[in-house]
């Protein structure tokens, strides 16, 4: 599970000591007693998702007919679903699903977003104009509606939903990193760097960027709670992960015909959502307060 | 036990943060009783006891128009067929012909003069008398496109099934003559062995011409049937009521039918559980165990009018042999494959056409799954070892085929048994049926859905050798089954069409050009108060045997 | 006059962002693989009809002609005819979008009446029970997902309860009379309480489904800028004179706190519209994101393309006329 131990990292940095800036936020931070659960709430799925082999003995794709939607019991903690497939075992494979999205759409957006943010900002003129324009445009789209049209084009699958929730983010990053440079642009040991005749890569990488980092690190925490629900609900509309890929989303539509009957295959997919948002909501707000106090509302 | 607790949890800490949320309801949490399921009365939606009887039917999409003549899809004709008729009917659950407004015909030596017997005393919605000129004035306007009430769009029925319009050279109907009052006379150019299975299929519904005059029809229907139209909400509701002088005393039974639109399935079928709606079709396949088990719920078949199939390209090589492909419909399991992707809605098929037509020949039995038997076959046409091939999955659902690929993957398995290495290979939608038709594949899946209940639409259209490049995929051509496909499209009598297209079906088999793999039966969801309800293979009926308790 | 020219500025802005939505929303059709015409015609199709399709859709002419041709078309007013349907988009579209506006509208007003409050009533009693209970309900509520929440109150108030209906607008064995297609309009018009009781019925479960993380949001969002202002010196001099508690809570603060509060519900209002597809499918309600979704069912590409180009320009407004009305609320704005 790669990509679950990177899912660690933007916290697992804080303990190394960059610079003082992040050792006071790390301070901060670790009062807060809100980003404290959030944070538990992450490293409970995040080691449900790495030990799911470990902890159940189903499997997420197989199950008895005979065994079809069973209470939750001893043998299967969240009951079966109504192909007999143990509910407990799917929603912890779903963690590992849900988190990879989250993570990686965040990633690709901050990525991208990042590179049209620089290139806006530090060149700027007309290729500044046309980012931003582009930026405008595709946040005149409500997100999850832009997604569906994207999925609609693409063809439904995990994959592409995942593309898609990373396509349309990236305006939330560029707009961000965008005005940070615009801001450092002025300063004056940029402005000495630039006097001093240093490259552009060399100022973009050493002044530029790192000053960039606490509110990308903020908004993109709180991006992977978005980008976890609107994974979940691509998911739900049948335009995301398909079957048998116990996605938490797909798992509720699934299910959606059989709540009266077995409300558990409905209840614990969507408690899973929940949960895992509210972490990484909880952390984004700790992270804001300890990080950027100017970004709060 | 479990469940309870956990359903009367849950109610109460929604119910606690509804409240918390500043708009609960003033009523008192109820706990749900046994079972968890609380079988209160629901809100003032249902019924009074002795009030009229309204029967909701819920369905995906709205009807586009009510004048029959300006459309082809179902959810037209699912409400057109119970406000018109037709001069001939359908049995109840096949494509058997029946009386309708005609009580009888008599047909010439030639097979060239239809005469019919019009029912007596019938009238439209709005009054009018329906006669022998009423009958005319509506053929009148469906075969000449100068007509002044033609359908400026055309009447794409009238022309697929009768040959063109007034003056084109293969137009089946020269003439309607009106003999007396109740008597009305078709003269044909030439002979069509269908013609009456054709009069009978709902968009040739006979309408007032007094309503067509009008030039409304299309929002304000009027015709004979059993109910007459009462209101329109566009996407969203159409109510018709009883006709209270309908010919036939016994029926309607209902006093009032609503056809409500529910485009999702799943939303459709909590309506019906939450007591919304009555009835509703499109139920997923997968929801039909759930149906099945809720008490208060019945499960209802509509009859198959299609076929899901194999297809071989018998142009090439390996499958020009026809050893080849009877090896492998020995190794595919339909028995299975119904189970396992049609949720056991469907039958297995023998022939490429349903059963619910008449022709089907019930003598033909199937090759059973037979691996040993298969690899005989095999090695007996030079293939001991196999080989290998490449397979063609549909990528969307289809009625016929639920899933295309899973149904390949299972296919892929069982040739393996017998040494064929399959490579499943898929595409769009659309390049999919390109590549197809063009002949551009080895093995393939596909099916069809039929239109008008006659063996010629299956037969003919999926494998006569002049619909090779259109809908005959395995591009099959049997000289001797094309001259019995011919013959029995222009012979009259029933009975010898029977026994020709029995020949064909015995024909087609041995020479296997396509696995015929499974007839799906499209599965209706009701209350169990419901009772009466028949669906028709073709895929719409009027509802006027329907009762509701 | 300087809110004037601030106003046209901005609209003269929109045109270019306008003209750029169309173009991304015309490429949707023109992205689809394959052959447009034979993937909406199926495998009926006869080769005229996929002609007549192809001629239809304009497929036959190059790129940038059939763009202008669309674009002539939508100023003209004219969005397309539905494949599905065969009706013009413009009259299909009415129906959905009154059905939609008045979701997001109850789902609003549901949202800023409770969150609002919530906020104030917690920021007034910092630190009580009230305002643990109501933060966490906040914070739970941020993080919902839509359709599982809508999920659970259909079953539990609907399918269990029996309390209130499932889907739909109205009750379909009592239809309401159309007449503006706000149904709750619609109704008082005729006077039928009896259809408004039902109409009210059937917008609860969607309503609150929907307006819930809009709430939360306002409920935190009021709470931390009451704060800000209460703090302020105006404020406690308006207590220093004794006036009382509530009255300057709610005359004073509030007023204050409320410019914050303004563009989050406009920025709301424009994310509900869009993210009403979700709700609208559970509930069966016939908005216009259902109809977009639908649409997509269909292959309806001509439905598609309109149906998110008129939701992304109602967004725009929407967005638009709460700047201005910012701008206008607190003079403290600078034009840019």
């Amino acid at each position: 599970m790669a990509e679950t131990h990177v899912q660690t990292v933007p916290v697992k940095r804080m303990d190394e000591p960059i610079s003082s800036p992040w050792r006071d936020a790390l301070r901060i931070l670790r009062k807060n007693k809100m980003a404290i659960i959030g944070f538990c709430i992450i490293l409970f799925f995040v080691l449900l998702a790495i030990l799911a082999p470990v902890i159940t003995p189903y499997e997420y794709d197989k199950g008895e007919l005979v065994d079809k939607n069973l209470p939750p019991s001893a043998e299967h903690w969240f009951g079966t679903d109504y192909n007999g497939r143990d509910v407990f075992t799917r929603v912890i494979y779903g963690a590992q699903i849900s988190l990879r999205v989250g993570l990686f759409a965040v990633i690709g957006s901050v990525v991208a977003g990042t590179f049209l943010g620089l290139l806006a900002g530090y060149y700027g003129r007309w290729i500044d104009t046309l980012i931003s324009r582009l930026f405008d445009i595709m946040l005149a789209f409500p997100s999850i509606l832009l997604a569906i049209a994207i999925v609609a084009i693409l063809g439904p699958s995990l994959e592409n939903a995942l593309l898609a929730i990373a396509i349309v983010n990236v305006p939330t990053y560029g707009r961000l990193v965008r005005s940070r440079v615009l801001s450092l642009k002025e300063e004056e040991y940029v402005m000495a760097a630039k006097a001093i005749g240093s490259k552009h890569s060399h100022i973009i990488i050493q002044h530029i960027l790192p000053n960039s980092l606490a509110p990308i690190i903020v908004t993109g925490t709180l991006g992977i709670a978005t980008a976890i629900i609107e994974a979940a609900a691509l998911g739900f509309l049948g335009l995301g992960a398909q079957p048998p890929q116990p996605e938490w989303g797909l798992m509720l539509s699934d299910s959606r015909q059989y709540i009266q009957k077995a409300p558990w295959t409905v209840i614990f997919p969507g408690l899973s959502i929940m949960l895992t948002v509210l972490g990484f909501n909880l952390i984004g707000d700790g992270l804001r307060d300890a990080l950027d106090p100017r970004m709060k509302n | 036990m479990k469940k309870k607790v956990l359903t009367a949890a849950m109610t109460s800490l929604l119910a606690l943060s509804m409240a918390l949320a500043g708009c609960s309801s003033s009523q008192p949490a109820q706990q749900p009783t046994d079972q968890g399921q609380a079988q209160q009365t629901p809100p003032a939606t249902e019924p009074a006891k002795n009030g009229p009887k309204q029967l909701i039917i819920g369905r995906g999409a709205d009807t586009k128009t009510l004048d029959p003549i300006r459309e082809t899809d179902g959810e037209t004709f699912k409400v057109t067929e119970n406000i018109y008729e037709t001069l001939v009917s359908y049995e109840d659950t096949n494509t058997t012909v029946i009386p309708g407004l005609a009580e009888s015909w008599e047909i010439s030596e030639d097979g060239l003069t239809y005469t019919f017997k019009l029912r007596q005393g019938v009238k439209f919605h709005d009054g009018n008398d329906f006669n022998a000129e009423a009958v005319k004035f509506n053929f009148d306007r469906w075969m000449d496109k100068s007509n002044k009430y033609h359908n400026p769009e055309g009447f794409p029925y009238y022309t697929d099934m009768f040959g063109g319009y007034k003056g084109d050279p293969d137009h089946v109907i020269k003439e309607v003559k009106v003999v007396d009052s109740h008597t009305v006379q078709f003269i044909l150019n030439r002979t069509q062995a269908p013609f009456l299975a054709n009069l009978g299929m709902s968009p040739f519904a006979i309408a007032s011409p007094k309503a067509i005059e009008g030039g409304k029809l299309g929002d304000e229907p009027v015709g004979t049937g059993p109910f007459k139209f009462a209101g329109w909400k566009r996407n969203d509701i159409i109510t018709l009521e009883k006709n209270p002088d309908y010919w036939n005393k016994e029926y309607p039974k209902l006093d009032k039918v609503i056809f409500k639109v529910i485009p999702e399935n799943t939303a459709r079928l909590t309506a019906l559980t939450s007591g919304e709606i009555d009835l509703m079709d499109g139920l997923n396949p997968d929801d039909a165990e759930a149906v099945k088990e809720n008490k208060d719920l019945q499960l209802i078949m509509r009859p198959s009018m299609n076929v899901g199939y194999l297809a071989f390209n018998t142009e090439k090589k390996p499958f020009d042999n026809p050893k080849v492909r009877q090896a492998i419909s020995h190794a595919i399991n339909k028995p299975e494959m119904v189970k396992a992707f049609y949720s056991g809605l469907g039958e297995p098929a023998t022939n490429p056409m349903p059963p619910s037509l008449w022709g089907y020949n019930d003598q033909i039995k199937d090759r059973e799954y037979n691996l040993d038997e298969a690899k005989k076959l095999l090695a007996e046409a030079g293939f001991p070892n196999g080989f290998k091939v490449q397979f063609l999955a549909m990528p969307v659902p289809r009625p016929y085929i639920p899933d295309g690929k899973k149904m390949a993957e299972a296919i892929q398995q069982n040739l393996q048994k017998i040494g064929i290495q399959a490579e499943i290979v898929t595409m769009e939608w659309a390049t999919y049926l390109e590549k197809t038709r063009q002949g551009e594949y080895e093995m393939c899946l596909l099916g069809w859905t039929g239109d008008n209940g006659d063996p010629d639409n299956f037969l003919y259209t999926l494998l006569d050798k002049n619909t090779i490049n259109g809908n005959n995929i395995p591009r099959y051509s049997n000289e001797e089954v094309h001259q019995i496909l011919l013959k029995a499209q222009s012979a009259t009598d029933q009975k010898e069409r029977e026994t020709l297209y029995k020949k064909a079906q015995e024909l087609i088999f041995n020479d296997a050009p396509l696995v015929p793999i499974a007839h799906s039966t499209p599965p209706i969801a009701a209350k169990a108060g419901v009772t009466g309800y028949q669906p028709h293979p073709k895929g719409s009926e009027s509802v006027e045997k329907v009762d509701i308790q | 006059m300087a809110l004037l020219a601030y106003t046209v500025r901005r609209l003269l802005m929109l045109i270019p962002v306008l003209l750029g939505m169309s173009l991304i929303v015309f490429a949707i059709i023109h992205a689809i693989p394959g052959d447009p015409a034979l993937t909406i015609l199926g495998e009926k199709a006869s080769p005229q009809a996929l002609a007549d399709l192809r001629e239809q859709l304009g497929l036959n002419n190059p790129w940038y002609t059939q763009y202008f041709h669309y674009l002539a078309n939508l100023l003209k007013g004219d969005l397309g005819v539905s494949l599905h349907s065969k009706a013009p988009i413009t009259v299909e579209m009415g129906p959905y979008l009154a059905a939609t506006f008045e979701l997001t509208l109850v789902s609003m007003l549901f949202a800023v009446f409770i969150g609002v409050n919530a906020g104030i009533i917690s920021a007034w009693k910092q630190n009580s029970w009230f305002d643990y209970i109501c933060m966490l309900i906040a914070l739970i509520g941020v993080s919902m997902p839509v359709f599982w929440l809508g999920l659970m109150e259909q079953w539990v108030f609907a399918q269990e309860l029996k309390w209130l209906p499932s889907i739909g607008r109205d009750n379909p064995r009592d239809p309401v009379a159309e007449i503006t297609h706000f149904y709750i309009i619609d109704t008082i018009l005729a006077g039928r309480w009896d259809h408004f009781r039902d109409v009210v019925e059937h917008l609860i479960l969607p309503g609150v489904a929907l307006g819930t993380i809009p709430m939360a949001i306002i409920a935190r969002i009021t709470r931390s800028s009451m704060l800000e202002v209460m703090r302020s010196d105006y404020i406690r001099t308006a207590r220093a004179k004794g006036l009382g508690q509530f009255f300057v809570v709610y005359k004073h603060a509030l007023k204050n706190a409320l410019i914050p509060v303004l563009t989050i519900v406009g920025v709301q209002v424009g994310l509900l519209i869009g993210g009403a597809v979700l709700t609208e499918t559970i509930f069966g309600w016939p908005g216009v994101g259902r109809y977009i979704y639908t649409a997509i069912g269909n292959r309806d590409y001509p439905v598609i393309q309109s149906g998110i180009l008129i939701i992304a320009t109602i967004f725009v407004l929407i967005n638009l006329v709460v700047d201005l009305l910012y701008a206008y609320v607190d003079p403290r704005i600078k034009y840019r």
